[in-house]
């Protein structure tokens, strides 16, 4: 069985970890392990190490031809790494990138602090989200003089984030 | 601030107060930050790592908290001075391989640490005595959103903060508590705990992080995901589990004084004769020794008084700190164990011999659930 880790020598050193009920395994020649300091099972997340491996199979459900268009980062470079080209490459790399957050974390969602600059943000895509429901439900109900005046103040909203 | 005035004092987080600081040493909490659009520093060119360098630095250094700082570029320190950083957790050891492009700024009381470039933009964090990860977390919370301000920090509604390495996304946030457990080593239960700790998905790790030995009894918990939860719900969840920890330790040295006194008063005093009569002693071999000697002084059997200097002296013998104090550029490992062998002889000749007599658990604890 080769090394998961140099894909070159033999390994020798076989590890299983059960995180939150999921078994994590990683074989790893002797060279490799000690890089990593396996050899102390105490000192060790075999999460940190699967990283770079697990990771790296797992973007590649993307087409292989995408390239970030800010920093020319591409899956290639993912897979040497384990890490991304910049904050863009969750944009361009999204699909890959979902279903490695999905086995790594706890969820899937954000549900932490905003950045202050995010809050009005997310205000108004929240009331923008509300106002269309009610746009909708009105066109529905053919309230048309209703509807019109929620597209104005949906025009509103959007012109207030805008500036 | 200059180099030699900033390791002149030990950080606060040694020296200072907190909850459980018997067994816990102290509490961390660290954050990555990334601007936005920008190449992660791993990926950059040397001319984009320094553009953002400058940014961040500029930024960092006009924070309130750093009226009083030390704020250097990674190039203009020696192997040495890094490493002197590095046992004093306030640098990673990966930080400290960084060079041009890279740099450092911390507070003096050596609380508060930002290290710019590290894998990500920004790295900062804050260290305090004892478990107290909330304050902790507040500190470093109130530094983010100061920066926040002049800084556009990479963030998505959905994915939170967006990081270098994925397994850091969302809170950007990696709380951790290092644990003194000499008792649970010594009564053979520490592979348990460690087993259940990271089966609920938390991860422990020895002295100076990822992938290094546990030395001293000294453990690091820490949480392992970001994205999910919120950040109190993180470190609510790590409290909870270091209080469980915290309880089987103080069970399991009461259970080691009352079934086991003999080895654990021969343990305390082999520790104490070691320590005070040897001419060469290796690094990891001091620490595992001190460790006793600082269990001692949680039992009683050496007076109180001499908490710090032996807590200093787990610092104090670190081979950077040692060599920086002996103004060497260069040691051999032989003279190095030499010098520690000193140093500590020299402070343990201040404190008496162990009264076991004394001995008595500060805490009284109920070992029913044993």
């Amino acid at each position: 069985m080769q090394c998961d880790v140099c894909q070159n020598k033999d390994a020798t050193v076989f590890l299983t970890q059960i995180v939150d009920g999921k078994m994590q395994k990683v074989n790893l020649c002797e060279g490799c392990s000690k890089e990593k300091g396996v050899n102390d099972p105490t000192g060790f997340a075999l999460a940190d190490l699967l990283l770079g491996l697990g990771a790296s199979q797992q973007i590649e459900k993307s087409p292989t031809t995408l390239k970030c268009a800010v920093c020319g980062f591409t899956q290639a470079d993912f897979k040497k790494t384990g890490r991304l080209g910049c904050s863009n490459c969750y944009t361009v790399f999204a699909d890959g990138i979902a279903s490695m957050l999905k086995n790594m974390h706890k969820g899937t969602q954000h549900t932490g602090k905003t950045p202050a600059a995010f809050h009005k943000v997310r205000e108004h895509n929240e009331k923008i989200k509300a106002l269309q429901e009610n746009l909708s439900k009105a066109i529905d109900a053919e309230e048309f003089e209703l509807a019109a005046n929620l597209r104005d103040q949906i025009r509103k909203v959007e012109a207030d984030l805008a500036s | 601030m200059k180099f030699s005035r900033i390791i002149a004092n030990s950080g606060e987080w040694l020296s200072g107060d907190g909850p459980n600081r018997q067994i816990v040493v102290s509490s961390r909490v660290r954050l990555a930050r990334n601007l936005r659009d920008k190449p992660f520093p791993g990926w950059a060119k040397k001319s984009e790592r320094l553009d953002v360098m400058n940014l961040v630095k500029e930024a960092v250094e006009h924070l309130p908290e750093m009226v009083e700082s030390y704020s250097e570029n990674l190039e203009a320190l020696s192997p040495l001075e890094k490493q002197v950083l590095v046992e004093r957790h306030l640098i990673s050891r990966e930080h400290a391989a960084k060079g041009v492009g890279s740099a450092v700024v911390m507070n003096a009381p050596q609380s508060l640490s930002v290290m710019i470039n590290e894998e990500d933009h920004l790295r900062m964090q804050a260290i305090r005595c004892g478990l107290q990860l909330d304050n902790v977390f507040k500190m470093i919370n109130s530094v983010d959103s100061e920066l926040e301000c002049s800084l556009q920090f990479a963030y998505s509604a959905e994915l939170g903060y967006l990081t270098a390495c994925p397994s850091n996304v969302g809170t950007g946030m990696r709380a951790s508590a290092m644990l003194h457990l000499p008792g649970l080593v010594m009564s053979d239960q520490i592979n348990k705990i460690i087993n259940s700790v990271n089966k609920i998905g938390l991860a422990v790790r020895g002295l100076h992080g990822e992938g290094t030995e546990a030395m001293g009894n000294l453990f690091q918990v820490s949480n392992q995901t970001t994205l999910g939860e919120a950040e109190e719900e993180i470190i609510g969840r790590l409290n909870r589990v270091i209080e469980q920890v915290i309880e089987h330790e103080q069970n399991a040295r009461a259970l080691l004084a009352q079934r086991k006194s003999i080895t654990l008063h021969d343990q305390i005093g082999r520790a104490y004769g070691l320590l005070c009569h040897s001419y060469s002693i290796s690094s990891k071999e001091a620490l595992n020794l001190l460790s006793i000697i600082k269990l001692g002084i949680d039992l009683s059997v050496f007076p109180d008084a001499h908490r710090f200097p032996v807590d200093e002296l787990f610092i104090e013998t670190q081979p950077a700190h040692l060599q920086k104090g002996a103004q060497v550029a260069k040691m051999s490992s032989e003279e190095r164990d030499a010098l520690r062998a000193t140093i500590i002889r020299a402070k343990l000749s201040q404190v008496p011999q162990p009264d076991i007599a004394r001995l008595r658990l500060s805490i009284p604890v109920n070992t029913e659930n044993q």
